[in-house]
């Protein structure tokens, strides 16, 4: 334990920490849209499987990370136009439709790459950047502003998407559908369009969760992601629908598996005990979902489809 | 807004039909608005005015038929298009969103002056010079779910007057407000007429109609049946048309034949859904023979109190005896073995289940009590004749025993809740709002048989937010504020005036000083 609680290691384990919150907080930002307007997506451990894929799968063959990431963010905006039209125009029932999406995202992913790639590949995956004369702070530049530019984004798009929600008209049009659709209805809010739009972005930002993952990790194997989107949707609940808490439910997380990791690779846990410990995130689920029941700020019309007139 | 030559119609409504499955909703409907006036809809549920209005708003599409506005034919199809041209609608209930802001509700929709950003400032601004002018005092920084009833009414005002529509629908607005609130919302409607604005006002209580309306037209079973003039008719003579044979409005009532008490209730309190009191420092007596109504705006404690004594609420502290059995920790069922029967002012929600057949729904509650069923056998033979009987006694119009409840329509769903709750010929009734949302027939018969029950000596607690129902029904009236009983009156003292004032929270003592002062 003592070789863990070195100041090098230390921060080594935060910046490392803030790495890891990283896939968990895009895949959460983009769930916290889609539930503010009221649906509820349950795919996003598929639709992050295939953005994983597909991010992998550019890079290794054109050696462009920058495509990897392009490609992820298409892949999660098709599957949201895939999930807009199985639940907002045949109006299936939002938790069965997601779990059919993740389902399909998990076996079409080994699929393709079982087909297109076989053995694992290695791929360069993203490096840092330091940012000019913040990453030459002691401490907090090493832990960050040594980050590849995915963790830049997702935290720059916290203050981005609490922007989006409560100082812009589209953001008052996505809480009132997801509160109360038929008042937004009765004003002129087209209900369907909104969530149409919520629903590609948040699915958008699962891709790019998923290429994140796969970029930093720089491989791709089958359910890649083991977990990280249903914890990005329990993040949400305990985020109380807000991007900061939200945050910070990432960042509990991503700490969690770094030190864990950590601890792995000192040795400070081994074997049985490291399997244990390796529960940690998932009891950590358990955990805050049932201390955070209070549900304030859940939108009352969460997985309730609109139909006029009704 | 000008003022547009006298009888030319701003809106008018010609040939309207439309179908849905098995009933023809509107039967070619023709209706009118012209500039500054107030033109009334009038008829029962389900006579089709809900219809022509969603029609009109978009939110249905008609089958046969055209819409003009000022003169040009129109096509409507959804709520956008009805906004663009400057049309307004306040549905019946609230189309609010509780976690937004006043200013937030009203901008909602309504394109921003810096277009990707919202700015509210100048909503807030105009929010409050309209307050202002038609004297609706909104606070445009609260919260919706903050606010009161009334208040949220004015918010569904100030959103129509804020979008400066020219033609106003409101459907059935005054059901939520005390008797002051709707002589102020009568008021601000006025003003809002003498700019020219047409308005559309639905309701089925005829004394708002008669002094509110220029015209008035009336529908029954989807179809015009009457077109008349307030000046030219009576109550009597609407409610004729809109039922379509004499209706007796008040009921007959005989002297009290009082005796014991049956239900006595001793510094209750009730908690709330949200853990605060609903009901505080309440205590009430109601006698075998005698009615007693509570009257009071909704959400003042009357749910949860009529919840607690049905044993579905837990009390907080204070008694419950009916008769003679302290029933203040018991079961529902063990309240009901005792001999009271309850009917629940959430019809569909508590009362019955809406895909079960008439004859289940009948035995919910004696399903496990002989004859009903036998060891652990419902007994078909008995519930067949059991059944057929309460329906003939009731007159509950059903094609057959079978027949899901969610097919027959209000009137008769409440008739087989009645049913069912007086089958077990009990010794205290609850009623809460047993005719509301009824049509008039029906409703005049569950008064007849209300009446019936007290004259055969049964104990009956009537809570309704009806007052003329109350006034017509009850030998004391008690009214609730916030919990409390805030004044009790008898019959012959009781009028929609004094009870209004006890709705919104002005005890009689403080009227005394108030007027003298």
């Amino acid at each position: 334990m003592s070789d863990f609680l070195t100041v090098s290691v230390l921060l080594a384990t935060l910046a490392s920490g803030i790495r890891l919150a990283t896939p968990f907080l895009l895949a959460a930002l983009g769930e916290t849209i889609g539930q503010r307007s009221g649906v509820l997506n349950l795919g996003v451990e598929g639709v992050m499987l295939l953005g994983a894929y597909g991010a992998y799968y550019a890079t290794l063959r054109t050696d462009s990370v920058l495509l990897g990431i392009v490609v992820g963010l298409v892949v999660g905006g098709v599957m949201g136009i895939v999930y807009g039209v199985v639940t907002l125009a045949l109006k299936a029932e939002q938790g069965i439709s997601g779990i059919g999406i993740f389902i399909f995202g998990l076996g079409l992913s080994d699929l393709l790459f079982q087909k297109q790639v076989g053995t694992p590949t290695p791929i360069d995956g993203l490096g840092d950047v330091a940012i000019p004369l913040l990453g030459d702070l002691p401490w907090v530049g090493e832990v960050l502003f040594h980050q590849n530019v995915l963790v830049y984004a997702a935290f720059l798009l916290v203050p981005a998407m609490w922007f989006v929600i409560h100082r812009t008209p589209f953001g008052l049009d996505v809480r009132a559908v997801g509160e109360t659709p038929e008042a937004a209805d009765s004003l002129g809010v087209s209900v369907e369009r909104t969530r149409y739009i919520t629903i590609f972005v948040g699915n958008a930002f699962a891709g790019l969760a998923g290429a994140a993952l796969a970029l930093e990790l720089g491989i791709f194997q089958q359910n890649l992601t083991n977990g990280h989107g249903f914890i990005a949707i329990a993040l949400v609940y305990f985020g109380a629908w807000r991007p900061a808490g939200v945050m910070a439910g990432s960042l509990v997380f991503g700490l969690v598996s770094a030190t864990v990791l950590q601890w792995k690779t000192l040795g400070i846990v081994v074997g049985t005990t490291a399997s244990i410990v390796g529960m940690f995130p998932a009891v950590l689920t358990i955990l805050v979902l049932v201390l955070v029941s209070r549900r304030t700020g859940q939108p009352s019309a969460l997985t309730r489809p609109f139909e006029r007139g009704h | 807004m000008e003022p547009t030559t006298a009888g030319a119609p701003l809106l008018e409504l010609e040939g309207i039909t439309k179908r849905f499955p098995g009933v023809v909703a509107n039967d070619r409907v023709y209706f009118d608005v012209r500039p500054g006036e107030v033109h009334t809809l009038l008829g029962e549920n389900g006579a089709g005015k809900s219809t022509l209005m969603k029609i009109l708003y978009g939110l249905y599409h008609a089958d046969e038929g055209e819409i003009r506005l000022r003169g040009e034919p129109v096509t409507i199809e959804s709520p956008s298009d009805a906004i663009e041209q400057g049309i307004g609608m306040i549905h019946q209930h609230f189309m609010l969103v509780p976690t937004l802001t006043v200013a937030e509700n009203v901008a909602l929709g309504l394109p921003s002056r810096r277009r990707l950003l919202q700015d509210l400032s100048p909503v807030q601004q105009r929010i409050r010079e309209l307050s202002e002018v038609y004297g609706l005092a909104v606070d445009p920084d609260a919260y919706i779910w903050q606010l009161a009833v009334g208040e949220r009414q004015r918010v569904e005002i100030m959103k129509a007057i804020y979008r400066d529509v020219s033609l106003l629908i409101l459907d059935e607005p005054t059901s939520v407000l005390t008797p002051a609130e709707v002589e102020d919302l009568f008021v601000t409607l006025r003003q809002m007429t003498e700019g020219g604005r047409g308005l559309v006002f639905i309701s089925h209580k005829l004394h708002e109609v008669m002094s509110l309306s220029d015209r008035i037209t009336v529908l029954r079973g989807g179809r015009v049946t009457g077109r008349t003039v307030p000046s030219e008719t009576s109550r009597e003579q609407l409610a004729h048309m809109m039922v379509g044979r004499e209706v007796r409005l008040a009921p007959n009532r005989s002297e009290a034949d009082v005796a014991d008490a049956r239900l006595t209730i001793s510094a209750l309190e009730v908690l709330g859904d949200r853990g605060t009191p609903a009901v505080t420092d309440f205590d009430l007596e109601v006698r075998s023979g005698e009615v007693v109504g509570i009257a009071g705006v909704s959400g003042n404690g009357q749910r949860e109190l009529a919840e607690a004594l049905a044993g579905l609420r837990p009390v907080a502290s204070g008694t419950i005896v009916m008769n003679g059995v302290d029933t203040t920790t018991k079961t529902p069922k063990e309240i009901r073995r005792l001999g009271v029967s309850y009917i629940p002012e959430e019809r569909m929600r508590d009362g019955a289940i809406g895909e079960f057949s008439v004859a289940e729904n009948l035995i919910l509650t004696s399903h496990d009590l002989p004859p009903t069923s036998r060891r652990g056998f419902l007994n078909f033979k008995q519930i067949e004749t059991g059944c057929s009987d309460l329906v003939r006694r009731f007159t509950v119009k059903t094609p057959s025993l079978e027949t899901p409840t969610a097919n027959l329509s209000g009137g008769n769903i409440q008739k087989l809740i009645i049913a069912r709750e007086l089958s077990g010929e009990p010794e205290v009734l609850i009623a809460s709002q047993p005719t509301r949302g009824v049509d008039i027939g029906a409703a005049e018969y569950i008064h007849t048989v209300l009446m019936d029950q007290r004259a055969g000596g049964i104990a009956i607690l009537l809570i309704s937010e009806d007052l003329d129902e109350v006034i017509g029904l009850s030998d004391r009236i008690a009214v609730m504020f916030e919990g409390r009983i805030m004044g009790m009156l008898d019959q012959e003292e009781a009028t929609v005036q004094r009870l209004g004032l006890l709705m919104a929270g002005v005890s009689e003592e403080e009227e005394r000083d108030g007027s003298s002062a």
